[in-house]
């Protein structure tokens, strides 16, 4: 996993609420065995009409807006388990999505990926969604070490992550490498069960 | 002290460790596969050179992405067919039993499970599916996982997760004919929301949900993610007991009296305190449909569609306007089947419900089984017949029409009155519009062609 600590971009906003996972990356495009590629059909039916051709009005066919950063509607990432949602939003070039409310299984996909999901408070996120349309050049700021976001120059937001997690992402260190260094512990535990 | 809760109890005994601040090591009993979200799992695993650590533990199915038809030949999809063989070919490099294609256990992953005895009170399961949450109908905390997890329980056969909060939902009395439990589960979505058990591990309880079969249970169980719940449980009873008896990995003999007196212990006692409650009351359940895009937009099928600004955006894909009534609305399509409603008692209902009568001109009505087994049972007790002479096309299992990844698929802008757990846009198909209900709610769609209240015709 890539390490992340601060991330400094423009920022990509999606107002949607209730944002499931099969919009992110619907079903029929999830026959690959890899992880990579996911991204060129990320939000597809919202992007493409279906003779492949884009739909101007989706925010990702709009040159203003680009980034790392999605800023997304509350409740985003619902629906299925589907990891394939975090690797293409990972894929497409995302590095963080900043939303009101995640769902649970998305929030933990995104963390074992790379993919630092921030929630703010829903008016915040609010704000922030007028203020990247009204100025789509805008930058902010993510800083990890300090759990802080903020619009360049402007004042900065705590959020919450969880200790170890955050260890993760800035280490690159997966929940695989750790439950492997606690093998005995596990072994101990299965022949205490029987 | 209070006491514990089911969810508690399960919980304590599946933690191996906690790491400060931070998730449990959680202990993983039974881990189901199958081959949409294990291929990049299995790679992972090669690319650090380990092996599955509890290969026993672990069973694969192929069932997201399987023809329903013809599946003694070659499937025609080219990438289909790769993760089907990608799935085979793990399996066997990694020593996990396959219930592939054609085997007579193949079957949906979380129909299989329970069927083949595997699912049991106590035990912690997992799978890269979200509907792992239906195995939660056995007093099991089941609850699905995204590929990196995979990876973590074939490497380690542990996850790491925190404590879910605890919500309880209680539903009272008897209910109404024509009423199943998947009105239940549409009538508490509608009620709680799609996100409102964000966080939470739910059980339910009362006498309605008692008085339930386990294949009914399973239909609960199965949608609490679709109220953003981690999963849901109910306590084993009798009923439990009864249904696992004599299946094939059900334990035997003396074992089977050890397991009983263990899981006559999964309750949760009487002290114990849940974070959340609900009660409702099933007297004030119906047939119930949904008229949204997602499981909570749901309403009394006797309801208009609610006049919300809210629901603009699921109206536009739907179709619908504020005020509508659904009843009465011509539909094209209806399908029969997914984790949530292709079990046997499903197939019966549905099966006595058509018996004689004849399926409306301008619909297309499939059924799919849930697994090899349902299939076989099925012929057996002939309801095969009865599906087909109304006009019915029973298919071979698979998750089929619930996500369309196969070729079963809604064509776009038409209508679909849908067994299964999800209405989201595009879930059966690009541009497919879902409507989801019961699986009788479903049949007499289908006969009369317009969207029917099921106490009409029984
Ligand atoms: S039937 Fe549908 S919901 Fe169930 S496991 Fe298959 S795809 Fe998932």
């Amino acid at each position: 996993m890539e390490p992340l600590n601060i991330v400094r971009s423009t920022c990509v906003p999606l107002p949607a609420e209730h944002v499931d996972t099969d919009q992110i990356i619907p079903a029929r495009f999830l026959k690959a065995t890899t992880r990579e590629g996911f991204g060129d059909n990320l939000f597809r039916d919202w992007r493409y009409h279906n003779d492949g051709t884009p739909k101007p009005s989706f925010v990702l066919n709009q040159t203003q807006f680009e980034g790392k950063i999605l800023v997304a509607g509350k409740n985003f990432g619902c629906g299925s388990s589907r990891e394939h949602a975090a690797w293409a939003l990972y894929d497409y070039g995302f590095r963080v999505v900043v939303s009101s409310f995640f769902a649970d299984i998305f929030r933990n996909n995104a963390l074992n990926n790379g993919l630092l999901p921030i929630q703010l408070p829903e008016a915040y996120v609010q704000e922030l969604l007028a203020a990247i349309e009204r100025n789509p050049s805008l930058l902010a700021v993510v800083d990890l070490p300090q759990q802080e976001f903020k619009i360049e120059g402007g004042q900065a937001i705590k959020f919450d992550i969880n200790p170890y997690k955050k260890s993760c992402l800035l280490q690159g260190f997966d929940d695989i490498d750790y439950l492997i260094s606690q093998q005995d512990k596990i072994l101990e535990y299965e022949q205490n069960k029987i | 002290m209070s006491g514990k809760t089911l969810f508690d109890k399960v919980w304590d005994q599946h933690v191996i460790s906690e790491i400060d601040n931070g998730p449990s090591v959680f202990y993983i009993d039974r881990h189901f596969i199958h081959e949409v979200t294990s291929p990049q799992a299995f790679d992972g695993l090669r690319k650090r050179n380990i092996r599955v650590f509890r290969p026993d533990q672990t069973v694969a199915t192929a069932d997201h992405n399987v023809p329903t038809i013809d599946q003694h030949l070659p499937i025609k999809d080219k990438l289909s067919r790769f993760q089907v063989q990608k799935l085979a070919e793990n399996c066997e490099e990694f020593g996990i039993q396959l219930y592939g294609l054609g085997h007579q256990y193949q079957g949906i992953v979380h129909v299989i499970g329970p069927e083949l005895g595997i699912t049991q009170p106590g035990f912690t399961i997992v799978c890269g599916d979200s509907h792992t949450s239906t195995h939660g109908a056995f007093g099991a905390i089941a609850f699905g996982i995204g590929t990196s997890e995979v990876e973590q329980v074939l490497a380690t056969q542990c996850v790491l997760q925190r404590k879910p909060k605890r919500m309880k939902i209680e539903v009272n009395g008897p209910l109404a004919k024509g009423v199943l439990s998947k009105d239940i589960i549409l009538y508490i979505a509608s009620k709680i929301s799609t996100s409102g058990a964000t966080g939470h591990f739910i059980e339910y309880t009362g006498s309605a949900i008692r008085a339930l079969s386990m294949e009914a249970r399973m239909t609960i169980c199965n949608m609490s993610i679709e109220m953003g719940a981690r999963g849901g449980m109910i306590a084993p009873d009798e009923t439990t007991f009864e249904y696992i008896k004599g299946r094939k990995f059900a334990p035997k003999d003396a074992e089977w009296d050890q397991a009983l007196e263990k899981w006559r212990q999964l309750y949760t006692d009487d002290d114990a305190e849940f974070d959340t409650s609900y009660q409702f009351d099933a007297a004030d359940i119906v047939p119930m449909i949904t008229y949204g895009t997602n499981p909570g937009m749901g309403i009394k099928i006797t309801e208009t569609v609610p006049d919300s600004p809210d629901n603009t955006k699921a109206l536009e894909y739907m179709g619908l306007t504020p005020g509508e009534l659904l009843l009465g609305k011509e539909v094209n399509h209806v399908f029969i089947g997914s984790c949530t409603n292709s079990r046997i008692e499903d197939l019966r209902l549905v099966a006595s419900l058509v018996q004689g009568k004849q399926k409306a001109d301008n619909v297309q009505a499939m059924v799919i089984p849930g697994s090899k087994q349902v299939e076989q049972q099925a012929k057996q007790e002939g309801l095969d017949k009865i599906l087909e002479e109304a006009g019915f096309h029973l298919r071979q299992p698979g998750c089929s029409a619930c996500l369309g990844m196969n070729e079963d698929k809604v064509p776009a802008g038409e209508y679909c009155v849908s067994t299964s757990n999800r209405n989201f846009e595009g879930r059966q198909g690009p541009g497919a519009r879902t409507i989801l209900a019961s699986p009788l709610t479903a049949a007499a769609t289908a006969i009369t062609g317009r969207i029917t209240d099921v106490r009409e015709l029984i």
